[in-house]
């Protein structure tokens, strides 16, 4: 800890007379907008300032959202981000000065917002969310996402609907996530298995240009189609056994050589490393004045949602400001064979000297569920699969099999089944 | 609607029962796993293998067209899935050198919906039949291997020629191909 780092005191939040006094308007009366339920005291007041709220993302959103949720009374905020502070994030990323490039964002923001904002305690984490496990997430109320890959909203939002436990109301987190794509942006709530998920609205995701393979092999027009030549097919013909690095300059420098001589050839011009970088990553140029309205959004509707004074949105604001400036809110449709929220999750009682073969008679009795074909799988395990043949054949062997050989106690196994839209989590309890 | 207040008043006391961590499964997982228990009338024509059963992101397609320039041979790709499935497609690759204008001497493979025109409600199966396509008709208009692809187009009785001679390890100017009959 440095010591110019803010005192800090449970009482932190009234150290300054009247600064919440505008938010207090809101939490001290009721109102004809105030949510059903609503309570106005401070006893809300107390649980605004001690939730546990955590922000995934500490780039032109996550600095956006630090500094909106400390300016609105959550004081107990925590921050993760992997990625350290690069010079070309200083245009909207306003917490980081050039003094800080190299450094982590999620320490640099958390630091930078501490000072400015007393009493606001935001604790970082500089790693992957991957890292962290269900207890981890489990501490907070709320989690907001502020996130530019799809790949780690899918599993944040796996991970967070997956742990929520309808016996345990502890484990319901809602999930703010906010999302910008130059002039576009959107933010949304995700309530786990009560409205649609991220996973439900996956063929809506923007997905990544891609150019036919036989216009980037042979009738290139434009610079993109070289950088795609370079790093699709000469790349993986070069280093078959070395994987593409955005991020590492040497890599982009060697695509770069090899598409401006393509391009020279075919007389393309405009394949320049900045190009070269962002069509390697997929980088959609970031506006800063969006992320400062898709923040505000996620930032405003985390308040209602903690403190019940108003209510929240349901569930989907797009906001789109490239032709003149537009907005639409609408709820979005939880899909019935969503594989992450719309299935089923079911416990099952075994006893582990039983066989796997007893356990999927024991599923197949299950009126509940009507199960006819089921193929089983733990998070790393083939159990049986029922196609394609070799699988089949592969697996059969451990019909017969007990239990204990095949998972631990309390391991979670997916259940799917061609008859059946959805997919069943099945945690497997050992009696004995 | 909620009130998140009232949830965390109910708290029980005594967080979790611990216990050792599992592996999580993955929403591309539970997909995929969807996506292959779905495969059990594939045609006579195609055979799937995993290296390691364990491992459904990883698995070799065999295929054996019954008509067509190709028939006789026997063509075989891997399939890489990856866990942004379905956002992204499957990456496939086929693992000889063969004489196919829509396939490259890399084993890179021009199908439109394994690049461009992939969505999330496509699947393996759906992968599967277009490539199964490929030999069926393969297609002069997006060729990878430029020279077969203009043969195709001028002359389609030498086309038919050089695929029959290359299937059996022959070569086509200068390039000698895999043996595929076997
Ligand atoms: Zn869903």
């Amino acid at each position: 800890m440095s010591e110019n780092m803010p005192v800090q005191s449970n009482g932190g939040v009234a150290d300054l007379e009247g600064r919440w006094r505008d938010i207090y308007t809101y939490l001290e009366r009721p109102g004809p907008l105030a949510n059903d339920g609503f309570e106005p005291g401070d006893q809300v007041k107390e649980f605004l300032h001690t939730l546990k709220i955590l922000v995934i993302g500490a780039g032109g959103l996550g600095c956006e959202l630090l500094k909106d949720l400390a300016l609105m009374g959550f004081t107990d905020i925590h921050v993760i981000d992997m990625d350290t502070i690069d010079i070309s994030n200083l245009n909207r990323q306003f917490l980081f000065r050039a003094s800080d490039v190299g450094k982590p964002k999620a320490e640099v923001a958390a630091n930078f917002v501490m000072k400015r904002v007393p009493g606001v305690k935001i604790t970082p984490y500089f790693g992957k969310i991957q890292d962290k496990d269900e207890e981890y997430y489990n501490q907070f109320t709320i989690i907001i996402c502020g996130l530019d890959s799809v790949e780690a909203r899918r599993w944040i939002n796996a991970t967070v609907i997956t742990m929520f436990d309808e016996e345990d109301p502890e484990t319901f987190k809602p999930i703010i996530d906010g999302g910008t794509e130059g002039f576009k942006g959107q933010s949304r709530i995700i309530l786990p298995r009560m409205s649609a998920c991220y996973e439900c609205s996956l063929d809506m995701q923007t997905k990544p240009t891609t150019y036919p393979m036989c216009t980037i092999a042979n009738t290139p027009r434009l610079p993109e189609h070289c950088i795609e030549w370079a790093s699709v097919l000469e790349w993986a013909k070069e280093f078959p056994d070395k994987k593409l690095d955005g991020d590492d300059p040497e890599h982009i420098k060697w695509l770069l050589d090899k598409a401006s001589a393509r391009a020279k050839e075919f007389n393309i011009t405009g394949v320049t490393y900045t190009l070269t970088q962002g069509v390697v990553k997929n980088i959609i140029p970031a506006i800063a004045s969006t992320n400062a309205i898709v923040a505000a959004s996620c930032a405003n509707e985390a308040f209602k949602i903690a403190t019940n004074c108003a209510t929240a949105m349901n569930n989907y604001m797009m906001y789109v400001g490239d032709q003149g400036v537009y907005t639409y809110t609408f709820e979005l449709q939880k899909k019935e064979d969503c594989p992450v929220c719309g299935g089923k999750a079911i416990k099952v009682e075994i006893n582990p000297a039983h066989t796997l073969e007893d356990l999927m008679d024991l599923l197949m009795d299950r009126k509940d569920i009507q199960l006819k074909k089921p193929s089983l799988r733990t998070g790393t395990k083939s159990l049986y699969m029922r196609a394609p043949r070799m699988l089949e054949e592969a697996t059969r062997p451990n019909l017969g099999k007990q239990i204990r050989e095949l998972m631990e106690d309390g391991e979670e196994v997916t259940v799917t089944d061609e008859t059946l839209p959805i997919s069943i989590q099945m945690t497997v309890r050992f009696t004995e | 609607m909620l009130n998140i207040m009232s949830l965390k008043k109910k708290k029980a006391e005594g967080g979790g029962e611990g216990g050792p961590k599992k592996p999580k499964t993955t929403a591309a997982q539970i997909r995929l796993q969807k996506d292959l228990g779905e495969l059990d009338k594939l045609p006579s024509t195609m055979t799937m293998s995993f290296p390691d059963p364990n491992d459904v992101f990883n698995f070799q397609l065999t295929i054996r067209p019954d008509e067509g320039f190709y028939k006789g041979g026997i063509f075989r790709f891997t399939f890489k899935v990856n866990t942004n499935y379905p956002h992204e497609p499957p990456k496939v690759l086929c693992t000889q050198k063969i004489y196919h204008p829509n396939i490259d001497l890399e084993g890179n493979v021009c199908l439109n919906i394994l690049r461009e025109d992939w969505k999330p409600v496509l699947n393996i199966s759906a992968v599967m039949v277009g490539l199964q396509y490929l030999f069926l008709e393969p297609n002069a208009d997006d060729p990878l291997n430029k020279e077969a692809a203009e043969v195709l187009r001028s002359n389609r009785r030498l086309f038919e020629q050089n695929v029959t001679r290359t299937m059996r390890g022959g070569s086509v100017e200068g390039v000698s191909y895999a043996d595929v009959t076997r």
